[in-house]
């Protein structure tokens, strides 16, 4: 339990602006790698060090602060509001992607497919998904079925955020065994998840010719799917600092905020794969 | 929340009630709410003049026919460039510092609920908007697209040179920004109220930036994802916005203005709540219909999400779109016209002073209103189908960011300034600045409705000789317009060093302090405020409401 009873307002922030130090030269080094200019990959280099810096020092702070019991339960209650608000931001930044795939299937395509559009420009056109167009934009392919590695993958991530959960299981009841084992099986997990995606996308890329360029399906496929790999990558991470914290001896049953906040992230990202594949896969 | 404490508490031997840092650093780290609404402010002027300066370049060009002074693609640049520092750099910014400086002295609190990333989301918009204005120093220069970044023109080399990824990296950095700052005000006004202050006990200004804060969680992903789509689409050769491939320019533009919508009110509520703020101290009367002003911002806001496609009616929807987004649209009048009666109402029979803060908001009330119905003009579908893409629109849009928002934020400074420093403005040179203000900007803005009516195209440097006398009105009015913010920017820096000298009282407007709580502390206002929450929260602005 915290030991002050009064709100905690530090006095001065340096992580800040060396986090958007680091993030602004990545970006900036992207951009320029983007227009063929020979600075780019050292500067992304360089700023990802930056940033990498910024959240080793930023995550040590806070946890320092946190175990000395400087953050009571209004702080507790900040910081839940601004996790859930920060996840709140992402599903709407998934959302655009799902509703371009559904904008893309249910109008843009049979748009192709109809009236003047198609017996002037493309009368061969068959406006069926899955579809690279009336250009057959980036050549033949194969679309990504559902069942092999997908499912397999769904299998993963559900089962990750049952042993997420035995983990919390395992912090209320004071069970420091449980925690652990809980959370190396939940990051092991997400890492089998993400390995297994880019052994798809290897396979996508190698041998079923679909590749980001295969025109509207390859653009909604890997963007949605690569977003979401990404999220999990981030979300392992989370997790796995938790666990690192976990070994140390962190959290109480009564506070645990890192905790909480990392697995509601995780839960998060298994929601939206189950969306894309009922949508992205199955459909 | 009880008490707070900060880091000196743990070290016995400090000073207790200690003041800010010394030297440059103390701007850099600070996470004090005081220092990040300066920084805001400071830096949304100095982007204003950046944009306005911009904005010259376009009146200028347009004083004549033909070309003078700029190549075309750099005219284009200018538009482009003017609306997004405008809109990203200065307006937004500027209500975020006033949402830093206001909400935890309005509510009782002692500082941001999150200050960490408070400190956070302010250099994210300077490195948001260095990484813009690089841009203009670039090969090919600065995106020429119009603000709206629209493909398949803004994909074309010749539009954007090597701009592009860097407005799109802009874009994400400002989102970033923003949202980190929407998630701070929330739970600032969630978690740190006084425990007294109900929800409906909560001035004007803070019931309309909450609400502003959830579109702006709402949208500023959406941005985010259409702008990582042009991104792709140009170097990584999907084809979201490529008929060829199976995808569809007209989807950027439903998902630009799916977030677009909502920005524009973004821009608007919390100048809705600052004018709710002024016009009732300055009338010496309550706020006229507290409890519908409130739900008129909601419902605003809500109507804000399903009104989007009134921006591309020319763009061949099916006719129930058309019909389906033209009354949609319309209906935001009615949530819009109980605020402008209520600040009418919040007048009438007042024993009303005209201090520079009641000028610019009154002037807002009136110029708004005028936006407003041009507004209403342009959402019925078939005439929008004349006005579409000419001046009349340009018009219709600055008239509600420039003599409202820009007028309000000119408000706030006058209102607040000497509460923030403890010095009076220069009354004088404020009603000069307000009276070369509303002249000019009429004189700016009107006649660009006739060029529209007439069928003058925005967004082109050169024109027919036939609207050459209206264009050289407006960019007379332009010039007096943009001089006269010079005025302001004398008196900002003014009062900041002392003022007209004479001493200004914890109160500073006549019964301020029981409208809120900002004017029951002492001017100017202490470093650290509200260590201890206020038990009792003035009411006389809610006074209708119960």
């Amino acid at each position: 339990m915290s030991t002050n009873t009064a709100y905690y307002i530090p006095h001065k922030a340096t992580w800040p602006v060396i986090g958007t130090l680091g993030l602004v030269t990545m970006l900036a080094g992207f951009a320029n790698y983007l227009n063929g200019s020979s600075i780019g990959p050292t500067l992304m280099v360089a700023g990802l060090f930056i940033f990498i810096v910024m959240l080793v020092g930023w995550f040590t702070l806070q946890a320092t602060e946190s175990e000395s019991g400087m953050y009571n339960h209004d702080v507790g209650i900040s910081y839940r509001m601004g996790m859930m608000w920060f996840i709140f931001s992402e599903i709407v930044f998934f959302a655009v992607f799902f509703g371009t795939l559904w904008y893309t299937r249910n109008l843009s395509v049979p748009w192709l497919g109809e009236g003047a559009t198609k017996e002037l420009l493309h009368p061969a056109y068959q406006a069926v998904w899955p579809t690279n167009g009336p250009g057959k934009v980036g050549g033949d392919f194969e679309p990504m079925g559902a069942w092999g590695l997908p499912f397999l993958n769904t299998l993963i991530l559900l089962s990750s955020g049952v042993t997420v959960t035995w983990a919390h299981h395992g912090l209320l009841a004071k069970n420091r065994d449980q925690l652990i084992k809980g959370l190396i099986a939940t990051v092991a997990l997400g890492f089998l998840f993400v390995a297994f995606q880019a052994f798809e996308y290897h396979e996508a890329y190698t041998e079923m010719g679909l590749t980001l360029g295969s025109g509207v399906y390859g653009s909604t496929f890997f963007m949605l799917t690569g977003f979401h790999g990404f999220h999990v990558c981030i979300g392992a991470i989370i997790l796995s600092v938790v666990l690192f914290r976990s070994a140390k001896g962190h959290f109480k049953p009564e506070n645990h905020f890192a905790f909480e906040a990392a697995a509601w992230y995780w839960h998060f990202v298994d929601v939206v794969w189950l969306g894309l594949f009922i949508f992205v896969y199955l459909i | 929340m009880s008490a707070v404490i900060d880091e000196h508490d743990h070290h016995a031997d400090d000073h207790h009630d200690h003041g800010p840092a010394k030297g440059l650093l103390r701007w850099i780290v600070t996470t004090n709410h005081k220092d990040i609404g300066t920084l805001y402010l400071l830096f949304a002027l100095a982007m204003f003049f950046v944009g306005g300066t911009m904005a010259m370049v376009i009146r200028a060009e347009l004083f004549e026919p033909g070309l003078q002074f700029v190549d075309p693609a750099f005219f284009n640049s200018m538009t482009t460039m003017h609306a997004l520092v405008m809109v990203f750099g200065a307006v937004m910014p500027a209500f975020v510092g006033l949402a830093n400086w206001q909400i935890p002295l309005m509510i009782g609190a002692a500082d941001m609920a999150l200050p960490r990333m408070n400190n956070m989301s302010f250099w994210m918009l300077v490195a948001g908007v260095l990484l813009l204005a690089s841009t203009l120093f670039m090969e090919g220069g600065a995106p020429n697209s119009g603000w709206t970044l629209y493909p398949p023109i803004v994909l074309q080399p010749i539009t954007v040179g090597k701009a592009l990824p860097f407005a799109v990296f802009s874009v994400h950095l400002l989102g970033i920004s923003s949202i980190m700052g929407a998630i701070n005000i929330i739970a600032t006004i969630f978690n740190m109220r006084a425990p007294s202050m109900k929800m409906m006990d909560m001035p004007l200004f803070v019931w309309t930036w909450l609400i502003t804060a959830f579109l702006l969680i709402a949208v500023m992903p959406v941005f985010a994802g259409a702008v990582t789509m042009l991104l792709t689409d140009k170097f990584f050769h999907t084809s979201f916005f490529n008929a060829a491939g199976g995808g569809d320019p007209v989807l950027y533009e439903h998902i630009f203005w799916f977030f677009g919508h909502p920005e524009v009110y973004i821009m608007i509520l919390p100048t809705f709540g600052v004018a709710s703020t002024i016009i009732p101290i300055f009338a010496r009367k309550p706020l006229f219909g507290y409890a519908s002003m409130v739900w008129a911002t909601a419902s605003i806001a809500f109507l804000s999400f399903i009104v989007w496609a009134h921006h591309m009616f020319t763009v061949g929807m099916p006719i129930a779109g058309e019909l389906y987004f033209m009354y949609a649209t319309m209906l935001i009048a009615v949530p819009t016209g109980v605020k402008v009666f209520n600040w009418t109402a919040t007048m009438w029979k007042g024993a009303m002073t005209f201090e520079t803060p009641m000028l610019f908001s009154i002037a807002f009330v009136v110029l708004f209103t005028m936006g407003g119905f041009t507004g209403l003009m342009m959402s019925i579908a078939p005439s929008d189908f004349q006005y579409h893409d000419t001046y009349f629109i340009v018009a219709h849009f600055h008239y509600t960011l420039v003599p409202a928002s820009i007028f309000i934020l000119m408000a706030a400074g006058y209102f607040w300034l000497p509460k923030w420093t403890g010095h009076m403005y220069n009354e004088k040179i404020g009603q000069l600045h307000f009276w070369l203000s509303a002249i000019s900007v009429n004189i700016l803005f009107f006649p660009q409705h006739f060029l529209g009516l007439a069928g003058m195209p925005r967004r082109i440097p050169d024109y027919a000789v036939q609207f050459a006398d209206w264009n050289m009105i407006s960019s007379i009015g332009g010039f007096i317009f943009g001089a006269s913010q010079l005025l302001f920017l004398y008196i900002v820096i003014d009062t900041i060093r002392g003022g007209t000298g004479e001493k200004v009282t914890g109160e500073v407007w006549e019964n301020a302090a029981q409208h809120s709580l900002e004017w029951t502390l002492p001017s100017p206002v202490p470093y650290h405020t509200w260590t201890t929450p206020p038990t009792m929260v003035p009411t006389e602005h809610v006074l209708d409401a119960h």
